[in-house]
């Protein structure tokens, strides 16, 4: 497997994390349930997030590559990911666009590594686009976000 | 009926917002068409042969007075003055120009409503029965559990780049009015033997190219997981439903490949799962919605208030215009001395499901006047005042029948479901429309329709089915044969409670020949009808032979 399959902390344009991003190659899924000292992996469209699971302690990242924007598997990767208690860096790569950025963020991504730079204003914008939310995403579970139904039943 | 509160309206309010700099992006260039489609397409944006259709949501088919008049406004100040109602519950404008389209946007989050998610690759409009709130025969409302699935399906961030569109249906009686069989996701709210309100789940039902009926997953999910159960459901379909071809992306697909038994064994697995993840808005958030569902406060029947009997009496009787109108378009209400009224939508040559921004204003006003300023949207595309008391039935008519409102046709064969067809569609083969106008003519004219009954006739313009022919007692599929216009006609379907396909009759009929087509079957059907029997029952019973010998001889 190449060892350069994945995105160097250069690519990455947002990042919603303090520690220092991981720097070496990520390998596939398949290769990552046979090298027991692989710290990041890259999940496809049609991987099997839950491959992961038993590894989960021991990685620092995983890429969730988005080869077309409209593909929307990688949010359901990363949930699944997250719900598992995965705590390190969670990164979208590939066909990330400025109107998918709040979703995957609600899905658990916490950096973004897209293939063509995004303008920093629309992107702010985006991020910051829902003040509030209907569902119990991974946002929920991570960032200790309160949905709208939590809000208007608090005591 | 439901009412936003800050947080509803700000959610609304943000997605025009967003909507706005979407487009503002796709003007600088920064977007692509292939980028901003999905976008436009989840706010209703269709791009069709003449200009962009604007599909805005009505949800559970629930309105009231002053929402219908933002419609007709709507209709007046950025289209042509009409609109025109869909088989889920939505109206759709024709005619609507981009650089409108925020502004339209803006003007329907004003009187709480949208169009988000009416199209694209998400979860769409949750659609229910047109009776809900009303029905004699429902166990409970089902809005609040539409309500409830309307909230957690708006943008959610997980389900928004389905393989493919997603319907979800919920209906709360043993009827069904709201094809909820042929929906990706049908739930219809039942008590269990214990006297526990819960919802039974049907998955992978659908009409198009493919028509599929849903099988049962799930006999009973409690109320207090209905949402985690249905987050179950997608998310199995998101991870496996195919992507590799648009045409086989559908959920339908997926169960039917895997198996209902597998599919189920996978969601339960996921579901488990997300139980422990806690996924559930919090219990009292259901009760918080099904308050404003409480129904308006009826004139008690202790109340000497007339029956229906007295009323028809008291008005020319039952073989009156009015009488005639009672007895097709009125449905029983679950409170004494009141009556659901469906305004049909369909006169003769007239265009399934349009109507006038002046028609909408009335129906608006005739909502305050006689009920309780409720409305609902039928799937077959006409309209219903859900509550109106008998005492108010006759002054209603007389109102209705003066505005050209009054055809009294429901379920007959003048009630034809057509799409819009080549007249406006850019998928469509062949004209849906026209052949619908003299379809209801001809019936008109040869005074058959009250001879035949219930006879659901249904039109698609093209194999996607938007028409539901699949599902009409007869259906009707125009399909493009070397260049010209053919019609393919269909016998047996039911979208109801006693739900099937229908089966092609054989080789198809150009407009003139389709129509003498469907007179041809209806003579057969009262030849060999039994007593009470509908079309379809006869159909049923005899098979489509004799159909086909009088259709092509021997």
């Amino acid at each position: 497997m190449a060892d350069n399959l994945g995105t160097s902390p250069d690519e990455v344009q947002f990042r919603f994390r303090d520690d220092e991003p991981a720097d070496h190659g990520t390998i596939t899924v398949d290769a990552c349930c046979d090298q027991t000292n692989a710290t990041a992996v890259r999940i496809e469209p049609g991987d099997d997030a839950r491959v992961l699971l038993p590894f989960l302690d021991r990685l620092a990242l995983v890429e969730v590559n988005f080869p077309g924007f409209g593909d929307g598997r990688g949010y359901s990767s990363a949930r699944i990911l997250r719900e598992a208690g995965y705590a390190g860096e969670l990164r979208a790569v590939g066909d990330v666009l400025i109107d998918q950025l709040s979703h995957m963020r609600r899905c658990g991504f916490d950096s973004f590594a897209p293939d063509k730079r995004l303008d920093e204003d629309d992107a702010a914008r985006a991020f910051a686009t829902w003040e509030n939310v209907y569902q119990r995403a991974a946002d929920a579970n991570l960032l200790g976000r309160r949905t709208i139904a939590d809000i208007r039943h608090e005591a | 009926m439901y009412q936003y509160d800050q947080y509803d309206q700000a959610m609304v309010d943000a997605r025009v917002e967003e909507f706005r700099d979407q487009a503002r992006r796709r003007m600088e260039g920064k977007l692509t068409e292939d980028q901003f489609k999905p976008l436009r397409l989840m706010n209703g944006l269709y791009l069709q042969l003449h200009a962009y259709m604007l599909r805005v949501a009505i949800p559970y088919g629930t309105l009231n007075g002053g929402q219908m008049e933002a419609l007709a406004d709507i209709a007046d100040k950025y289209d042509r003055g009409y609109g025109h109602f869909t088989t889920r519950q939505n109206i759709q404008y024709n005619w609507i120009k981009l650089d409108d389209a925020a502004d339209a946007l803006a003007d329907l989050a004003k009187v709480e409503m949208h169009a988000i998610q009416t199209s694209g690759n998400c979860i769409r409009n949750i659609s229910s029965d047109h009776f809900a709130g009303a029905a004699a025969d429902e166990v409970v409302d089902p809005r609040p559990y539409a309500e409830l699935l309307r909230q957690w399906s708006s943008f959610h961030p997980e389900f928004t780049y389905l393989p493919r569109k997603f319907k979800i249906a919920v209906i709360a009686s043993k009827k069904d009015r709201a094809a909820m069989r042929l929906h990706d996701i049908g739930i219809r709210i039942l008590k269990n033997d214990a006297g526990e309100i819960g919802a039974q789940f049907y998955a992978g039902g659908g009409m198009g190219r493919t028509p599929m009926i849903a099988p049962l997953i799930r006999d009973f999910v409690p109320l207090d997981q209905l949402i985690t159960y249905a987050e179950a459901c997608l998310r199995v379909y998101n991870r496996y439903g195919r992507r590799d071809n648009k045409y086989k992306a559908r959920i339908k697909i997926l169960i039917h490949e895997l198996g209902a038994a597998e599919y189920t064994r996978q969601v339960e697995e996921e579901f488990a799962h997300m139980l422990s993840v806690g996924v559930e808005p919090p219990r009292e958030e259901l009760a918080r919605i099904a308050a404003y569902f409480v129904p308006p406060p009826f004139v008690s029947s202790e109340v000497e208030t007339p029956d229906l009997s007295t009323t028809l009496e008291a008005n020319g009787g039952q073989n009156s215009p009015f009488g005639l109108w009672v007895r097709r378009n009125t449905h029983r209400h679950k409170h004494d001395g009141y009556v659901s009224a469906v305004i049909s939508l369909k006169p003769v040559g007239g265009i399934p499901g349009d109507a006038t921004s002046d028609q909408m204003r009335l129906v608006a006003k005739l909502a305050r006047d006689y009920s309780f300023d409720e409305l609902r949207v039928m799937h077959t595309q006409n309209l219903v005042l859900p509550h109106v008391r008998i005492a108010d039935l006759h002054t209603l008519w007389s109102e209705l029948d003066a505005a050209g409102l009054g055809a009294p046709n429901m379920d007959t064969i003048e009630d034809i479901i057509a799409c819009p067809g080549l007249d406006y569609c850019s998928l469509a083969n062949a004209r849906s429309i026209p052949l619908s106008q003299r379809i209801s003519e001809r019936f008109a004219a040869n005074g058959r329709t009250g001879e035949l009954g219930e006879l659901k006739l249904k039109i698609s313009g093209c194999i996607n089915a938007c028409g539901h022919h699949h599902a009409g007692h007869i259906g009707i599929l125009g399909v493009d044969k070397k260049g010209t216009e053919n019609f393919q006609l269909s016998l047996g379907g039911s979208e109801a409670e006693d739900v099937s396909l229908a089966k092609i009759t054989g080789p198809g009929f150009d407009e003139d020949g389709v129509i003498a087509a469907v007179e041809t079957v209806t003579d057969v059907y009262l030849g060999a009808r039994r007593d009470g029997e509908r079309f379809l029952d006869t159909y049923r019973r005899i098979g489509m032979e004799p159909f086909k010998e009088a259709l092509y001889g021997g």
